[in-house]
C-alpha cells in the first residue's frame, strides 16, 4: 500500500488560550484517494484536525502540540501554511468569507497569482477548472450575483486549481438549502473521481454526506476518536447516536419498527438497502400500528393574515407576489424554500422594515399597514439568525432589557418583565453574566429572550438552528417548542427539512418570490413535484416507505414524527 | 436591498474605460501635482477645459456622481468662507495692490484681489474633482490593486484597497439588517430623539456590526493565507490589462502639461499670474 498523505502518530494539540488539550493523542492515516468523512459534534475537536491539516495550526492560530504530523511526508509543524497550501486545498465552511476575487475569474486565479504565474498560463489554468466544476459561463460574475452553490464551486475551483493531493472540506453543507447541499456532495464525488485528489470531509449532517459513498468515516469526540471505520460498520452500530449525531431517518425508522441493522441490511444508502421480507413486515406492522394514532390538531382563532402581498425593491422586478396565508394562534409554522427564494422578504414585510407595492398584512383582524416598526414589534417578534447580529450589550440582564427601556417603561415594572422573561428562557441563573461567557446556544436563547421580553403574540425566527449539530440543534428546537406549548405563535424560516418535519405541523412553501404551497410538512417532502419545484429534498423515509409497499408514504412519515414526539422524548 | 451607490464603478463603453488603470492612476497623480503646483489663471482656464473634454469623452453622466459633485461643492464653499473671514487681506498681499469693490463690516472689504485668488483657488478644485471622480468611475475595480503595484505600491497595501471594495457591498447590507432588527427593538435613528440618544442608539448597530466584521476579518485572512497570499515579494495580476497605444498617448499627453504647467507657473519665478501690475 502507498504511504499515506497525512499521518497522524499520538498526536495532541492544545490551543494557547484554552486550558485543556483539544486533541488528544490522535492517531490517523488518510491514503492518497481515500474519500473521508470526520464527523463529531461541536467542540469535538473535528475541526481542529482540518486546522492541524491545512497549517492554519500553528500559523494561525497557536498552541502546543506534541507528537507528530506528517503531511506529504515532511512535519507539518516545520512546514509553513504556503508549502501546505500546495499539498491541502481547504474550502473553509463560510462561502462569502472566503470569496476573496471581485469576480469569479479573479477568486479562482488568486492562487496562481501569488505564485507568479504568468497571465496566459493563469487564464489557461482558470478556464480549466471552472470548466471541471462547471462555473465557466460565470467567469466575470461578481460574488452578490452568485447563489449559495455557485460559491461554493468557485471555492472548490480557488483551491483545485493548484493540483493538491488532499481536498479538505470544512462543513460544506452549512449554508446551502438541501437541493444545492445535494449537488455539492455530487460535485465533490465528481472532482474526488476526476483529480483522483484524497478528499477530507468534515461535517456534522451524516445521511446528506452518505449521498455519496465514502471509503471511511471518522467520528470524534471530546478531542479524540472514538472509531474509524467503515461507512457500513458503524451505522450497524450504535455510536452514533452515543456521541451525539443523527444517524440517517431511514435507519432510525428501522429501529423504530423493530428491524436490527447490521451490515448485512447495507444500511449505508437508502437505495442500497437490502430488507429482508420479514423486514418489511415489521415496517409496515409498525405503519399500521401508528396510523391509528393520528388526529389532526385544532386551529385556534385567527391571529395573522396576509392578503395578496406583492413586494419589489425596483419597480420593474417583483420579489414577492401573490402571497396568501393566515396563521392562527398557537400555530407553530414553517416556512421553507431554496435561498432567495422570498422567504426572508416576507418577514422583513411583516415586521414592517419593508413596504409591500400591494396587498395587506392583517394582525387580529386590524390592517396594520401605518403601524410603525416600533408598535409592530410590540406583537410581532423577530429574530435573526446570527445572535452575534444582535447583540449589543455585553450583560445579559441589560440586554434582554434595552427594548423595555427604549420604550420608557417604569424601573419596576422593567425588573419584572426581565425575571419573568428570563425564567421562560432558562437564563435566570445568569441574569448577571456577560454574554461573552454564553455558547452559541445559549446566546440564540438571549436575542429570543430580548424580543420575547416585548410580549408579542408572533415570534419570526430566521433559520434558528442554522449551522448548529445534533445537539444544539436539539437543544433550540425543544426551548422553541416549550414556548410554542406555552401560547407563543412561532413562524419559522428554514431549509433545514429535519426541522420542519420534526416541528412544525405546517409549511408554506417558498420558490421564485411565490407561494407554491401551504399544506402540511408531511405532505410538502412527499410530493416530487413541490419537491423539485422548490429545490428541496425528499426525505429518505419516502424512499424507504416505498421500498416496503407502503402505500402513502406521507401518512408513514406522520406516524415516524407523531412516534418521535411521543415514545422518544 | 436598494443598491446605494454613492461613488462606484460605472461601466460603459468609452476611450477613458479602456484606458488601463495604471494609466488612469498616473493620468489622475499627475494631473493633481500640476493644478496644486500652479495658481496661473491661464493655465487653470487650460486645464478646466481639458477635464471637460475628458468628461464628456468618459460618457459618465453628470447625474450618475451627482451626490459626490453636491458635496464637492459643499466642500469647497465652506473652503472659500473660512479663507475670507480669516484673511479677508490675503489676495492683496499677494498681487500687490488694492481695489476696493465695496465693504460689509469692519475689516472685511471686498477688494478685486481677494476676488481674484478666490477664483483661482476654486478653478483648481475644479480642475481636480472631475478626473478624481472619473478615475473612481471608470476603473474596474479588479484593476486597482494591479494598478496601484504597478506604479511601486506594495501589493499588501494594494490588494487591503481592494478587499475593502469587495466587501462594502456585503458590510452595507449587514448594516442595513442589523439596523432595522434593532429598530424593532425600539432603538430610533431617525432623528426624534436627542443628539447624545442618537449616538447612544448608533452604538447599538455598531457593535454588533463590528464584531460580526472581525469575524468576516479572521476569515478572510485565513482563507488568504491558505491560498498562498504573501508567500512571495511579488505577484502577478489575473484582471491586469497590457498597455496600448492610447495609453502610452495618454501618459504622454499629461506629462506634457504637467512640464507646460511647470515652466510656465515658474517661468517668471513666481506661482501667481498678476494682472493687476
Amino acid at each position: 500500500m502507498a504511504s499515506p498523505v497525512i499521518s497522524f502518530k499520538d498526536y495532541s494539540f492544545q490551543y494557547n488560550a484554552q486550558a485543556e488539550p483539544t486533541l488528544r493523542h490522535i492517531n490517523l492515516d488518510i491514503y492518497p484517494g481515500e474519500k473521508v468523512l470526520i464527523a463529531g459534534t461541536s467542540g469535538s475537536g473535528k475541526s481542529t484536525i482540518g486546522n492541524c491539516i491545512n497549517g492554519l495550526i500553528p500559523f494561525a492560530y497557536p498552541g502546543k502540540s506534541t507528537g507528530s504530523l506528517l503531511v506529504d511526508g515532511a512535519p507539518a509543524d516545520k512546514s509553513s501554511i504556503f508549502e501546505l497550501s500546495h499539498t491541502v486545498g481547504t474550502v473553509l465552511q463560510d462561502t462569502d468569507g472566503q470569496f476573496i476575487g471581485l469576480t469569479v475569474g479573479e477568486d479562482i486565479a488568486f492562487a496562481p497569482e501569488n505564485d507568479c504565474v504568468p497571465q496566459d498560463e493563469m487564464k489557461e489554468m482558470v478556464n480549466r477548472v471552472a470548466e471541471l466544476v462547471d462555473i465557466d459561463h460565470h467567469l466575470e460574475y461578481a460574488p452578490q450575483e452568485l447563489s449559495g452553490g455557485q460559491k461554493q464551486r468557485v471555492s472548490l475551483a480557488g483551491v483545485m486549481v493548484e493540483a493538491v493531493k488532499v481536498l479538505l472540506f470544512d462543513e460544506p453543507l452549512a449554508n446551502l438549502d438541501p437541493a444545492a447541499g445535494r449537488s455539492a456532495i455530487e460535485l465533490i464525488d465528481m472532482v474526488h473521481e476526476r483529480t483522483g485528489a484524497a478528499v477530507l470531509i468534515i461535517e456534522h449532517r451524516l445521511e446528506d454526506v452518505l449521498w455519496r459513498n465514502m471509503d471511511r468515516i471518522i467520528l470524534m469526540n471530546e478531542g479524540e476518536i472514538v472509531a474509524d471505520m467503515s461507512v457500513t460498520e458503524l451505522l450497524a452500530g450504535n455510536l452514533l447516536l452515543q456521541h451525539g449525531i443523527r444517524e440517517p431517518l431511514y435507519l432510525t425508522a428501522l429501529r423504530y419498527a423493530g428491524v436490527e441493522i447490521s451490515e448485512a441490511l447495507h444500511p449505508e444508502h437508502v437505495d442500497s438497502l437490502v430488507l429482508g421480507t420479514e423486514d418489511k413486515e415489521k415496517v409496515r406492522n409498525w405503519y399500521q400500528v401508528q396510523k391509528a394514532g393520528i388526529h389532526a390538531k385544532q386551529h385556534g382563532e385567527e391571529l395573522l393574515r396576509v392578503d395578496n402581498l406583492k413586494f419589489g425593491y425596483t419597480p420593474d422586478k417583483y420579489n414577492l407576489q401573490d402571497v396568501n396565508f393566515t396563521i392562527h394562534k398557537g400555530e407553530m409554522v414553517s416556512i421553507v424554500g431554496r435561498n432567495g427564494a422570498g422567504k426572508s422578504t416576507l418577514a422583513k414585510l411583516i415586521c414592517g422594515f419593508e413596504k409591500p407595492v400591494s396587498g395587506a398584512i392583517y394582525m387580529d383582524g386590524r390592517d396594520i399597514e401605518n403601524d410603525t416598526i416600533k408598535e409592530r414589534a410590540e406583537r410581532i417578534g423577530y429574530v435573526m439568525q446570527n445572535p452575534n447580529q444582535m447583540i449589543s450589550k455585553p450583560m445579559i440582564w441589560d440586554e434582554v432589557e434595552m427594548a423595555l427601556v427604549q420604550s420608557g417603561m417604569p424601573k419596576e415594572e422593567r425588573t419584572k418583565r426581565v425575571e419573568e422573561t428570563l425564567k421562560v428562557c432558562g437564563l435566570y441563573s445568569f441574569r448577571n453574566w456577560p454574554v461573552s461567557a454564553l455558547s452559541f446556544g445559549q446566546k440564540k436563547r438571549v436575542t429570543i429572550a430580548s424580543i420575547l421580553v416585548q410580549r408579542p403574540q408572533v415570534i419570526i425566527l430566521d433559520e434558528p438552528t442554522a449551522g448548529q449539530d445534533y445537539h444544539h440543534y436539539t437543544e433550540i428546537m425543544e426551548f422553541l417548542k416549550e414556548l410554542n406549548e406555552k401560547g407563543y405563535t412561532i413562524l419559522m424560516i428554514t431549509h433545514d427539512m429535519h426541522l420542519m418535519l420534526e416541528y412544525t405541523e405546517r409549511a408554506i412553501v417558498f420558490s421564485e418570490g411565490r407561494m407554491l404551497a401551504d399544506t402540511t410538512a408531511a405532505h410538502v417532502l412527499n410530493d416530487p413535484e413541490l419537491v423539485q419545484a422548490a429545490n428541496l429534498k425528499e426525505t429518505s423515509l419516502y424512499t424507504l416507505s416505498l421500498a416496503c409497499g407502503i402505500e402513502d408514504p406521507q401518512v408513514f412519515t406522520e406516524c415516524f414524527i407523531g412516534y418521535e414526539k411521543k415514545e422518544v422524548r | 436591498m436598494a443598491r446605494i451607490a454613492i461613488l462606484s464603478y460605472i461601466k460603459r463603453k468609452s476611450l477613458v474605460h479602456e484606458l488601463t488603470g495604471t494609466t488612469k492612476l498616473i493620468f489622475f497623480i499627475a494631473w493633481s501635482v500640476a493644478s496644486m503646483v500652479t495658481y496661473d489663471t491661464r493655465v487653470l482656464i487650460c486645464m478646466l477645459l481639458i477635464s471637460v473634454v475628458v468628461f464628456k469623452v468618459s460618457k459618465i453622466k453628470i447625474r450618475d456622481i451627482s451626490i459626490v459633485l453636491g458635496l464637492a461643492a459643499v466642500f469647497l464653499l465652506m473652503n472659500n468662507l473660512f479663507v475670507y473671514l480669516f484673511s479677508p487681506e490675503y489676495g492683496v498681499g499677494l498681487y500687490e495692490s488694492r481695489t476696493v469693490l465695496f465693504t460689509i463690516a469692519g475689516p472685511y472689504t471686498v477688494t478685486l484681489q481677494q476676488l481674484f485668488y478666490h477664483l483661482n483657488m476654486t478653478m483648481k478644485v475644479i480642475c481636480v474633482v472631475p478626473v478624481a471622480l472619473l478615475f473612481i468611475a471608470c476603473t474596474d475595480p479588479s484593476e486597482f490593486a494591479a494598478s496601484l503595484a504597478s506604479i511601486g505600491v506594495s501589493y499588501r497595501v494594494g490588494y487591503s484597497v481592494s478587499l475593502a471594495l469587495r466587501y462594502i457591498p456585503d458590510v452595507q447590507r449587514e448594516y442595513h439588517n442589523i439596523s432595522q432588527a434593532q429598530q424593532a427593538r425600539g432603538i430610533d435613528l431617525s432623528g426624534k430623539d436627542k443628539l447624545l440618544t442618537r449616538m447612544k442608539n448608533s452604538v447599538a448597530i455598531l457593535l454588533p456590526l463590528i464584531l460580526s466584521s472581525l469575524n468576516r476579518i479572521e476569515t478572510v485572512s485565513n482563507a488568504m493565507e491558505l491560498r498562498g497570499f504573501g508567500k512571495k515579494k511579488k505577484r502577478t495580476w489575473y484582471a491586469k490589462r497590457p498597455m496600448k497605444r492610447n495609453d502610452w498617448l495618454t501618459i504622454g499627453f499629461v506629462l506634457l502639461i504637467l512640464a507646460v504647467d511647470l515652466v510656465v507657473t515658474f517661468w517668471d519665478g513666481s506661482r501667481y499670474y498678476n494682472p493687476f501690475l
